[in-house]
Parts: structure tokens; sequence; C-alpha cells
């Protein structure tokens, strides 16, 4: 090879670096190890991270997955595949896809959905930016987010829409829920959107109809926030008061994907036909070959960045493609009645574990009506109590004292599918001695 | 062999029963909160799943099945046991916003590949946040205007980019409230300097480039470059798009630059998944540290049990904030830590020679068979650029007419029609895992290819044949959209 370039050593490959900037070896690079070394380490790690029992829901949900769903992701023919740039030659991960795009469609009640962007908090960032483009009624550069909204999504968006100049601006909350009383405060002002979810932050439930209704009146957009999980149950956005959400968008992750220390998850989003050419993200469409013969390939490119450089609708190129196939497979496997069964026990389970943390001195339900995350109001600051359980491998939940200052002593908990009745046994007992009570108190 | 879609397979009533609650769980949930109809999902059983989506896959040309040259996407072989051992079940069940003493195995990898990453760029820390190149390129310039802005200087808003750049940067640029001003290229490859010098001023924030650049060569006046574009006030960002090419043979933070980013899901093999997910982790030098976007690991002295702690907005008060809900994409993470921790140094280095090596191989093959080299008289980096306009001035037979031949010869079509300067133009990228063999036998698909082109060119124009679908109607597909599986009743409504 060295002859057929005409030099004749490898380090003449690099003549062209200037010779001040070559370096000869890496400073505190540690040495090779064999694979099977790497297996070892991996294992002592993970060992560390140990196996305690999780009651923190906060964006990230941890669901039953099926080992097909990951035994398939993981084939390389889909592993390790890129970009379906060249449709004849990826027309498996082009029709994942497209299936994928039908049934977030399904779930959401809305019309198309994109090949999904990278997380929950990013899809809602680029669904602010989305509804400014898109409201053509609106010149504002202004969005109402409700404080119901996920905490870090909001101060994601914030970060991003900044450099756009785009304000978001914030709705008080009443209950756990946005404070339809304090609407009025706004009316005769332009915003381009308001933005809901449902449920909320605290597992609370908007009133959507009217949040919608309210907004559409106004000409403002409505952007939904959803954990797809639960649309298996609760109306979905596309069916919102009277018109129906413009544009659905979350957290992907409980559709088949691990918690895994926070990703990789996929972000989903889902809009009314008319604004599709708004979307970011590549999205796949079904047409035909040569032949007559149906098939499957990236559309719409003229939104992209490959295209349109500066002028794209968004700087994004990756998506979360292994996700959106793992999603695929297990919302294939689940079907709607597996979700809704999956959905429910995860609201059941939250209530039952709730009311009976609720039966000890100290601690409340904050809201009655919530769906798979539970608010409960503590006698004492709740990091402590956090701490010690966590000595006990029980992991209680998010300590809401810091986003959400005004609930005080608040502990957000959340009990899915995964956890058994032995978990939350578990779960109460140690609680109950953490408290400083006996069992029987 | 068409694939039914999923939906057609539905049976009412269908389901693999046993992945959900056997028994009806119960709800007092109020009505009005109740959607009315089911979604529309399959309904098919554990088998037809895992059929339909097995002969999905064959489907695919993929890295474990084929030779894949897509210049600028750094297509190598991710080695299995990275994914197996990222998938240990403590780590994937392990929550975000679980207790840092139940997280130090995990936090331990991630502290590491800061140190790593910060070792083979020469940067001075490092953020794992970004989720992919795009938002490490966002992440980078917001960082830029930050630093501005930290100074009082609110005027700098231009991001100099040269022509050949990949799009993301010039959109990355707008996205973040800056003006993208774009410098030509040379013939020989290089940026040109007089451009540059007219371009920079008190308006510019910075400059993106990668190096080697997307035309294949090492822009040899870095150092010159990053003179300018300091003297100006501007800073430097590196698009770490090519890190391959050169890892362990140069560091950019030698080169002069301020701020870079990663794409692991190339130079340090994780996954391409079908489009991502992917990783854009960025590195600073001193004067950017404060900017970095959260969260971080940081590690305690002396001897705690739990020494690994996450670093957030009390610790880093300027910075640029949280770019995803929790860290980004954590698994990708390990998966570029294991494969660093099995290279270790050295194999690193042999990372960029291997690639090189291959790439130089292919091309002076390809140029001894008759083919134009985009710049003959540079030496590739780990990719290069062939331009087959005299081809198609004399046969008619385009860029893209070869890509989809080489899919019926077995070959994933290298990239075509970027970088948009080149007319006509292949980007080829072998990488280091690809054996001499693997480049003969393409080399020779290229010439077959070329020599039918002359004798029969409508067995290239009519390529592909072998695949499951022939060339698509891509008019068809934007005009009448079909983005989304509808029952026939629907259909006929």
């Amino acid at each position: 090879m060295l002859q057929q370039i005409g030099i004749k050593d490898t380090e003449q490959l690099f003549d062209e670096i200037p010779a001040d900037l070559r370096i000869d070896h890496f400073d505190s690079v540690p040495d090779a190890l064999g694979e099977a070394a790497v297996i070892r380490l991996m294992r002592s790690r993970a060992a560390a991270d140990g196996d305690a029992i999780s009651f923190i829901g906060a964006g990230a949900y941890e669901h039953h997955i099926p080992a097909v769903v990951w035994d398939i992701a993981t084939r390389g023919e889909f592993y390790s595949a890129y970009t379906p740039y060249q449709a004849e030659a990826s027309q498996g991960t082009l029709q994942v896809i497209y299936e994928y795009q039908s049934m977030m469609a399904g779930l959401t009640g809305l019309d198309v959905a994109n090949a999904s962007l990278y997380d929950g908090a990013t899809a809602f960032a680029e669904a602010c930016l989305m509804a400014v483009r898109a409201n053509r009624k609106s010149k504002s550069r202004k969005i109402l987010v409700s404080r119901s909204v996920h905490p870090v999504y909001r101060q994601v968006a914030a970060g991003i829409v900044r450099g756009q100049g785009i304000e978001l601006v914030e709705l008080s909350l009443k209950d756990g829920c946005t404070d339809l009383t304090a609407l009025k405060a706004f009316d005769g002002e332009d915003f381009a959107a308001i933005c809901i979810q449902q449920p909320t932050f605290l597992g609370t439930l908007e009133d959507v109809d009217a949040l919608t209704n309210w907004a559409h009146e106004r000409t403002m957009f409505v952007v939904a926030i959803c954990n797809p999980m639960t649309l298996s149950v609760l109306t979905p956005p596309g069916l919102w008061g009277d018109e129906g959400a413009d544009i659905a968008c979350g957290e992907g992750q409980p559709m088949g994907i691990p918690v895994s220390s926070g990703g990789p998850y996929f972000g989903y989003m889902v809009c009314r036909q008319a604004i599709v050419r708004q979307m970011p993200g590549r999205i796949v469409g079904r047409t035909v070959d040569l032949d007559g013969k149906p098939g499957f390939t990236l559309t719409l490119q003229a939104r992209e960045q490959h295209i349109r450089r500066s002028k794209a609708t968004s700087n994004i190129c990756t998506n979360q493609g292994l996700m959106v196939t793992a999603a695929t497979i297990y919302m294939s496997l689940l079907g709607s009645e597996g979700l809704r069964r999956t959905a429910l026990q995860c609201h059941e389970n939250t209530r039952s574990l709730a009311y009976r943390l609720a039966e000890l001195e100290g601690i409340s339900v904050a809201y009655d009506m919530f769906f798979h995350e539970a608010v409960l109001q503590l006698d004492r600051p709740v990091q402590p109590v956090i701490d010690a359980l966590s000595q006990q491998n029980i992991l209680a939940g998010y300590d809401l004292s810091a986003t959400y200052p005004e609930l005080g002593n608040a502990l957000l908990v959340c009990a899915t599918d995964a956890r058994t009745e032995e978990d939350m046994d578990l779960f109460v007992a140690i609680m109950t001695a953490v408290l400083g009570q006996s069992e029987a108190a | 062999m068409t694939e039914a879609i999923i939906f057609e397979l539905s049976e009412p009533g269908r389901r693999a029963a046993n992945h959900a609650p056997a028994k009806e769980p119960s709800h007092a949930l109020p009505a009005q909160f109740l959607r009315q109809d089911p979604p529309l999902l399959p309904e098919v059983s554990e088998l037809q799943v895992v059929r339909h989506f097995t002969r999905l896959s064959q489907q695919n040309f993929s890295i474990d099945t084929h030779f894949y040259p897509l210049g600028s996407c750094t297509m190598k072989y991710n080695p299995k046991v990275c994914n197996q051992l990222a998938m240990l079940p403590e780590f994937t069940a392990r929550h975000p916003l679980g207790s840092t003493e139940h997280a130090q195995g995990f936090m331990e990898c991630m502290f590491e590949l800061q140190e790593m990453l910060k070792a083979v760029t020469g940067m001075s820390a490092i953020s794992l946040t970004p989720m992919a190149g795009a938002q490490g390129e966002y992440a980078g310039v917001a960082m830029i205007r930050a630093y501005h802005e930290a100074r009082g200087d609110h005027e700098r808003r231009e991001i100099i980019v040269p022509d050949a750049a990949h799009g993301t940067n010039p959109a990355t640029a707008t996205m973040c409230g800056c003006v993208a001003v774009e410098i030509p290229t040379r013939p020989d490859g290089d940026v040109d300097m007089d451009a540059l010098r007219n371009a920079v001023g008190p308006q510019t924030a910075g400059i993106m480039l990668t190096n080697p650049s997307t035309l294949g060569v090492f822009e040899r006046q870095i150092s010159e470059i990053a003179e300018i574009v300091h003297e100006a006030g501007g800073l430097l960002y590196y698009d770490g798009a090519n890190l391959n090419a050169i890892l362990g043979r140069a560091l950019p933070g030698d080169m002069g630059f301020d701020v870079i980013h990663i794409n692991l899901h190339k130079t340090f093999s994780t996954p391409h998944g079908g489009g991502g997910p992917g990783s854009g982790v960025v590195g600073v030098n001193p004067r950017l540290e404060p900017f970095l976007p959260i969260p971080m690991v940081g590690k305690r002295e002396g001897d705690s049990a739990s020494p690994y702690v996450w670093l957030t907005e009390s610790d880093r008060p300027q910075s640029i904030g949280r770019l995803s809900t929790f860290m980004g994409n954590a698994g990708i993470l390990l998966r570029a830590y294991i494969y660093m921790r099995l290279l270790g140094a050295e194999g690193m280095r042999r990372v960029s020679e291997y690639a090189t090596l291959n790439a130089n191989y292919l091309m002076t093959v390809l140029a001894a068979a008759g083919f134009e080299i985009a710049f003959p008289q540079r030496r590739a980096s780990h990719e290069f650029i062939i331009s087959l306009k005299q081809i198609t001035r004399e046969t008619g037979i385009s860029a893209m007419d070869f890509a989809k031949a080489l899919l019926d010869r077995g070959f994933h079509a290298p990239t075509t029609y970027f970088p948009l300067l080149v007319p006509e133009c292949l980007l080829i990228e072998p990488t280091e895992t690809e054996t001499k063999k693997e480049l003969d036998a393409f080399a020779s698909a290229m010439i077959e290819i070329r020599d039918q082109a002359h004798e029969s060119p409508q067995a290239i124009k009519d390529a592909p044949l072998t695949t499951p679908v022939r060339r698509l109607d891509d008019v068809r597909a934007a005009r009448q959209l079909d983005l989304v599986w509808k029952p026939a009743s629907e259909l006929s409504e």
C-alpha cells in the first residue's frame, strides 16, 4: 500500500501537518485493555451503581421493556446503518420511521410526525421556535408557558429561543394546575402560542379544553407537551378544545427506552398538516419507484440545513433513529390495549403508594387528581428524607423545593408498572422508620 | 420483497398479551379527561413483530453487512462489546435523578471520559451534554457569544464559515442569533487568506473550521488563521467532524482553537443507529471554561466514598445552561468510553494511521485508473473527493447514477454532491477498519461502472436493480404527501 501511494512509511501520510503542530504520543491516556479486561472493568463500575429501587419519575419513567425490543433494535442492520440518504439501500430504516410517524399521529390525534428530535426538552424548544414561524396571525415573539411544564424543559427552551429573540412568559399555578383566573391579565396582548403539559410535571391534570379554546380565541397556537404513554388513556392533543392543539411534542422515552442515566432518549413532534413545512427534522414519505412499486424516502428536505444552510428551519441533522426503532417495536408489541393497561397500572400503583404514605404522620397528598405522579407534602425538609432512604437503597422521588419553592416541603413520587407490591411495602416501611414512627402507627 | 406496513398485519383484538398487566387496573379518572376512541396502533402477535422488524432490518445496508464509505460520516466498525457493556442492567436501570452514591460507577466512567477527551484534543475542559454534532455546534457558538457578552462586547454577531463547510455550520450561526459570512476556498483546498483578512473586524464573533476540511485536506495555514482571527478579537471554533484523521497526530488545542465539538459517533465509534443518537461533546480552552453547558462531572479530593459529583448551576453560574432534560446521551457516552479504553493511547494513534493509509491508498488506485481527483497535488486526510464531471459530460452518467450502480455491486455509496464546491463529486471515506481487499474490490467496481457508462449507459441509469426498490419518485413524495398510514376505509372517504 505504501508503494502504491509512493511513500516510505506511514509517518509521511501526515507530512502536510506543520511540524510545530505534530505530536508523537498522548499524555495521560491509559494503555489499551483487552476485551476481557474491559468486561471486568465495566462490570465492576456497574456494580458500583448498585440496584436501588426507584420511585422517581420527573420526566423519565421505568417501564417493563419486552426482550424483543432491544434484541431487534440492536441488530447490526439497524444499529450500524446511517441516515437513509440512499433510500434504495435503507428501506428498512425508512419504513420503520414511516410506521413510527403513523403511530405517533394515532396517539396524539394530530396529522403528521417527524422522525424525532433529541429529547423532550429540545423537542419543546423546537416546538416553540416552530410556533413562532408557523403562526402567521401573530407577530409576537413571546410565548406563554405554564409553570406546570417540566422546569428543565422551560430552562432549556428559554436558552435556545433567546438566541432568536423569543421570550417565554410564565403562567402561574393554582392547586397544581395553570391558574385559569390569572389568564385575564394577558387579555389583549399578542402571543404566538401557549404551552400546556398534560399530565403536568406535578402529575396533575389540566383543563386542557378551556386553555385551548382560550388561546385559539386569541389567535395563539397551542403547543401540547404529553407523555405518549398517557395518551392511550387521556384525550389526545388533536381533540383538545374545539379545534385541537396545533403542535404536540414531548419525551418518547416511556415507549421502550430504558431510563439509562438520562439518555439516549428521543423527542417526538407531531403537528397539523397545514404547518408541516415549518416542522424541523427529518420526515419520511411513501412514494413509488420506477416500476410503480411502493417505497419510502426522506421528503420535504428543502426545510433542512444540508439544503437551506443558514435559512433552514433548524440546525438539526441527527435524529434519534435507533430509539425510534425501539419505540416502534415497543408500540407494535403493546398495541393500544397494552399501552392503556400499562398506563393505568402506573396510575393505580402511584395512587396506592401515595395514599399509603399519606397515612403516616407528617405526609399528605397535595392534589387528589393526578395521573401517575403525586406531590406529597412533608412536615420537614425533603432532601434529608431522600438521603436517608437512599442509604437504604430506595430512591424516594424528586425534591420539588428548588424548582417549586412555593410548594414548601414537597416530594414528587412515581410508581410505574415496574414497581411491585413488595417494592412499595419496602418503601412504606423504610419511610416509616425514617420519619421515626413505628410500623403500626 | 416488499414488506407489508405493520398496520396491514393487524387483526382486531390480537396482542402480545404478556407485556402488560393481565388484570384491568382500577382508576377513578373523570370522563372529561379520557379519550373516547383508542389510538390506531397495530394489533399483532409477538412473532409477527419479530418477523416484520427482522425483515425490515434486512432491507438496510449497514456497516455490519456492507462497505460503507460515506464521506464525512466515519462509518467504522462499532465493536459489539461496547454495546453489550453499556446495556448492563445496572446502567440501563439507573434513573438520571438518582442520588450520586448510587451512580459512582457511571460517574467515574464519565469523569475519565472527560479527562481522556481533554488529552486527545488539547483542550482544558470538556462538557459531555450535547446530544449531536449540531447541538455541540450550538453550544460552541453560544459560548462564543456568552464570552463576548461577558466582556461587554455586544456587536460581535458575525460567524465566518468557509464555503466548503457542513450545512449545520451556517444553520447553527442563525440559531444562535448570529449571521453566517461565507469565505471562499482557494483551488488548492486551503482557505483564501485575503478573503479572511477582509472578512474579519470588530463585528467578528468567530470562525468555524473543520480541519482537515470537508475537502479532505489539512488546512496548512491554520496557525496564521488563528492569529488573524484572534487579532481581530474573534474566537476559533473547531468542528470535530474529521478528528479521526488526526487522532494522535496533532491537537486542535495546539492549532489555536478556543472551542471544539467532537462527534463521538464518528471518531469514537458509537453507533449511527439509522440516523442517531449521536453525541457532540464540547471542549474549550481556559477562557471559555466558565461558559460550558451543564451538568458536568467533578471529582472531590479526599477519600469520600462518593468522590464524583455533578457540577450544576450553583457551581458554574456563567454556564450557557442546560441543553437536555438530564445529561445528554449518557448511554452513548458510555459506549465511547469503552471504545477508548479498548484502544488505549497507541490504539487511538493507529486509528488515524490506518484511516489515512486506507484513504490515500484508495485515492492513488483510483487516480491510476484515470479518475479525476479533486485535489491531486494534496495528501488526502482520512477521505478524498473524486469529480466525475468529465464522465458526466461524455456519457451523461452523473455522480448519483454512480452511487446507485455501486449499490448493485454491494457497496454503500460514498457521499454525493457534498461538498457543494466540486461538481459531480463523490466524497469517499473508507475508515481504518477496512481491509486492502475490500478497498481493491471497491476500486474494481468503480472502474467497472465507468466502463459500463461508456458502453451501455442505460444500464447504469437503470440501477439499482438488486435493492428492495428501484429509484424512488422524490417529486411525487414531496407533492403528494403520504407521511402517515391510513386504513383503506379512511382513504376512500
